[in-house]
């Protein structure tokens, strides 16, 4: 593999049955390539964490995937309502999610958290009421 | 523990991954969350939930997982089945409660062994 692989997914804000497909299939990608098992993990929960996100906080948005030999770097973007205080949004346990989707299974504060403990470097850029753009970055183990 | 093992011990209905059962799990999780599930990655085989949503499946296939259990007798939708059919994850439905459930593969020797 000598150039980067670049994936792109729409992820559809109106179907939390579909959400995490992008992430799926993400994975499956990497497997073929032959990524370390813990790299492809890290890297598709993560991911997956995010496109629940999007989907539940931002009526979707568009996750772009670039993979090289040495680091996987996921950009995620949404046009949803922006994070007014990232750093209490960091914060595990804290949750602005509706209560239809904690009877979902998630909306447990545990997102963001879990996309920064499954990353080795993660930024967000975030303005309230234009939306959030997430990178991530893993580095091949 | 075989798969096949936590069906007898749970009581639990296959509805799919016969070819599973006998494979071995070593561990497992139990919870409804399932962010709380893919915060702590420990290799564990085995979810139960008593959660049901196609979530749940995407959740064990983020994690490697090989084996569902549904408790409570929740029973999950043909298509939650089929998803998970197709991902190699084997299905079983349990009457047991979350904590009869944990508490008996644990006494067993689910997650205990060194």
């Amino acid at each position: 593999m000598a150039e980067t692989l670049r994936f792109h997914y729409d992820v559809d804000g109106d179907n939390f049955t579909s959400a995490g497909a992008a992430s799926v299939e993400v994975k499956r990608k990497l497997r073929q390539v032959g990524f370390p098992t813990e790299t492809i993990r890290r890297v598709s929960i993560a991911m997956y964490e995010g496109e629940i996100n999007m989907v539940v906080h931002a009526r979707g948005g568009s996750a772009d995937v670039y993979v090289e030999p040495n680091c996987i770097t996921i950009v995620l973007a949404d046009r949803g309502p922006g994070i007014p205080d990232v750093e209490l949004a960091m914060q595990e346990g804290y949750s602005t999610a509706p209560d239809n989707i904690r009877a979902l299974g998630f909306g447990a504060g545990m997102g963001l958290p879990n996309m920064k403990r499954y990353t080795d470097e993660m930024k967000i850029d975030t303005e309230v009421g234009k939306g959030t753009t997430v990178t991530m970055k893993v580095y091949v183990s | 523990m075989k798969i096949r093992q936590i069906a007898n011990l749970l009581n639990a209905d296959v509805l799919c991954g016969d070819a599973l059962l006998d494979e071995e799990a070593h561990s497992a999780c139990g919870s409804d969350m399932m962010s709380d599930v893919l915060a702590y990655v420990k290799d564990q085989a085995v979810l139960i939930t008593g959660l049901v949503n196609p979530q749940v499946v995407r959740t064990a296939m983020m994690m490697d997982m090989r084996c569902i259990v549904f408790v409570r007798g929740k029973r999950p939708t043909p298509e939650i089945v089929a998803l998970a059919g197709e991902n190699h994850i084997a299905v079983l439905v349990s009457a047991y409660r979350m904590y009869e459930a944990c508490g008996t593969l644990y006494a067993n020797g689910l997650g205990t062994e060194a």
